[in-house]
């Protein structure tokens, strides 16, 4: 997807919907869309930092028990690990840096690698909602 | 539904009331600008009208905490009134929601810069 604003709206609207056709209640839909954005948000503005000349690619796959959404920026990395936490005191008035703050809340599944291709790439998933009498699984 | 943020004043106090989406892009700009353009006005008391705001995100976030904390060092104080579920859920997770004076009634929300 192309470093532009609309991808960040395009992004979450697909995953919206792939989200409600497998399952998944408003409210789930409603956290998972809200990850995917803040994880595209993140590559459009610290990774890719913008630039026309980088893409962000945009993964969805239902697997066996869960969506997954991979988001890979084109941009330097990061360490997790050196994100400040935005619930310290000396943090709360920030304006930013809750993105992965959100996603870790949002998703059952959240962690960031650095691919051999370089960039950084944001994994995460959402299991399935248990059906009654079933064991969670993709429709 | 898209954003819009319409101004009224009561009682020396405005409030803006919003509707739609605060998020990365065009709501979170109007939102910073109005409040810009308040406070260039001299208008220090303002209550965020958040009952039509079903949807925020952390730039969306920034943008109340930003406004905030401007309207604070200018001797202003910004509230919030009428969260949603979700907006408050939000806040509350981001341990925003003690930061901010939350209102659930107008009335309560004007008065209480009294």
């Amino acid at each position: 997807m192309e470093s532009l604003l609309d991808s960040v709206d395009l992004a979450e609207d697909m995953t919206v919907r792939v989200a409600e056709a497998a399952g998944f209640d408003e409210d789930n839909r409603y956290r998972i869309g809200m990850a995917v954005r803040e994880a595209m948000i993140n590559a459009l503005e610290y990774g890719n930092q913008r630039s026309r000349s980088k893409k962000i690619h945009f993964t969805l796959a239902l697997e066996a028990d869960r969506l997954l959404i991979r988001i890979r920026d084109e941009g330097p990395g990061f360490e997790v690990a050196d994100v400040p936490d935005p619930l310290a005191e000396e943090n709360l008035l920030k304006t930013s840096g809750r993105g992965i703050f959100l996603m870790r809340a949002f998703m059952d599944e959240f962690e960031v690698r650095r691919p051999p291709g370089g960039g950084a790439e944001v994994v995460m998933a959402r299991r399935y909602p248990a059906r009654p009498g079933n064991n969670a699984s993709a429709p | 539904m898209s954003f819009r943020a319409t101004p009224r004043e009561t009682s020396g106090v405005t409030i803006i009331d919003v509707s739609g989406r605060i998020t990365l892009g065009e709501g979170s700009a109007m939102l910073r600008e109005m409040v810009r353009d308040l406070l260039g006005k001299g208008q220090k008391k303002i209550v965020l009208n958040l009952g039509d705001v079903n949807y925020i995100d952390s730039s969306g976030i920034g943008e109340l905490v930003s406004g905030y904390t401007t309207v604070k060092n200018q001797g202003g104080e910004v509230k919030l009134l009428n969260l949603t579920k979700k907006v408050h859920d939000l806040l509350q997770i981001t341990k925003l929601y003690t930061v901010f004076d939350v209102h659930n009634d107008e009335h309560s929300a004007v008065d209480s810069f009294r």
